[in-house]
């Protein structure tokens, strides 16, 4: 009863954030063009598959967050993360969510949050089982919990196991921006 | 004269960058501890989920124990559970008995308040003391950054002393395509005297929620 309440709190919470994002969104043309998508994709990736999205050499910034539909901390961030997407796509900076759903949940759990949330920022169900073989190959500083992220460019990558409000991503984005 | 001076001006900025730098150098020390590998564990004192206060110093016969950091609804501590009551029942008898401390605050997830752990401890049948780590502190003092997060500490004379931390075995999520047991591996070597082949694993979890 009382996680029932809970949740109902916490997603009517939810429910004002992403109220507050669609209005920001609709000053942007160029973000509702995209909203005529079609159902939702998202591609499962294990390791292996992932590591190139965390190694993209190009002239583009990559904002890369760690997250599930279960974690708390992670999903009061994810706001910060789309609005950074939003805001600096012109400077080219993308914003890739790598989700730790379970598999068995990509239909049921995460498939429904990205469409209410309306998310933008890319999306990657990251299906790995081994943990201790690859959280070190993400960060050997990365005692393995979420939120995390990381930012990366060409020339610099920074690793971050912590959460963020917008205007703390933006700080550290802008240190790698320059 | 002048030359004395821009000297002495010299001097001074050099110095003030030197003792400015060091400043900064211990920036970037990590925030997180705790204990490593060989570590002496301070003596706990927490609630159970039977209302009764919980110390290292109880267990006479333990050989050491088996202290895992996990709460009542990450999905990888619910993935974890029937694991953690089945290395009690193998470890306990061999002096290895598995101590759970949820070190989550209620305050920030709601979900682990100690009423709710002891509906837990009663659904799951845990044969283990589920502490509450009220003050937030032990997990501090361990440096236990996640749930399911393990320490296993072993006795040595008067010590415990920390022989193992990371994470139960290579597949949290799914119980039967585990191939390889970390932790078990690891009691076994002490149980048959070896050093243990691997003393630290990474585990993927929920981070601790303060």
């Amino acid at each position: 009863m009382i996680i029932a309440i809970g949740m109902l709190f916490f997603l009517a919470c939810a429910e004002k954030k992403v109220n507050s994002i669609q209005k920001e969104d609709a000053n942007s043309s160029e973000i509702k063009i995209e909203k005529n998508l079609t159902a939702t994709k998202i591609p499962s990736l294990n390791y292996k598959e992932l590591e190139p999205l965390l190694n993209k050499k190009n002239d583009s910034i990559y904002v890369v967050n760690f997250w599930a539909t279960w974690c708390r901390p992670c999903i009061k961030e994810i706001p910060a993360f789309e609005k950074i997407n939003a805001e600096y796509k012109t400077k080219k900076v993308n914003v890739i969510l790598v989700s730790l759903d379970f598999p068995e949940h990509l239909e049921k759990k995460l498939i429904p949050f990205v469409e209410k949330r309306n998310i933008k920022s890319e999306v990657v169900l990251f299906d790995d089982s081994d943990a201790n073989s690859w959280i070190p190959k993400v960060n050997e500083n990365w005692s393995g919990a979420i939120p995390a992220t990381i930012i990366y460019s060409n020339s610099e990558r920074k690793f971050y196991e912590r959460s963020f409000t917008y205007e703390e991503l933006e700080i550290e984005l802008k240190s790698i921006l320059k | 004269m002048k030359k004395q001076q821009v000297l002495t001006v010299l001097i001074i900025a050099v110095l003030s960058v030197v003792v400015l730098s060091s400043f900064i150098s211990t920036e970037t020390e990590p925030i997180i501890k705790g204990y490593q590998i060989g570590s002496e564990v301070t003596d706990i004192n927490l609630l159970n989920v039977d209302n009764k206060r919980i110390s290292f110093s109880d267990f006479s016969d333990a050989k050491g124990f088996i202290v895992i950091f996990t709460c009542n609804t990450c999905p990888y501590a619910v993935a974890s559970e029937d694991r953690i009551n089945a290395l009690d029942a193998e470890f306990k008898t061999k002096g290895y008995p598995v101590i759970a401390i949820n070190p989550n605050n209620p305050e920030v997830q709601p979900d682990d308040t100690f009423v709710l752990m002891q509906q837990k401890a009663k659904e799951k049948g845990f044969t283990f003391p589920y502490l509450f780590d009220e003050s937030h502190k032990v997990y501090a003092q361990f440096g236990a950054a996640k749930t399911p997060h393990v320490y296993l500490i072993q006795k040595e004379g008067d010590k415990n002393i920390v022989k193992y931390i990371g994470a139960i075995d290579d597949n949290v999520r799914k119980a039967s395509s585990v191939k390889e047991r970390f932790l078990a591996n690891a009691i076994n070597e002490l149980l048959a005297g070896k050093e243990i082949s691997l003393k630290e694993t990474k585990a993927i979890g929920c981070s601790v929620k303060v």
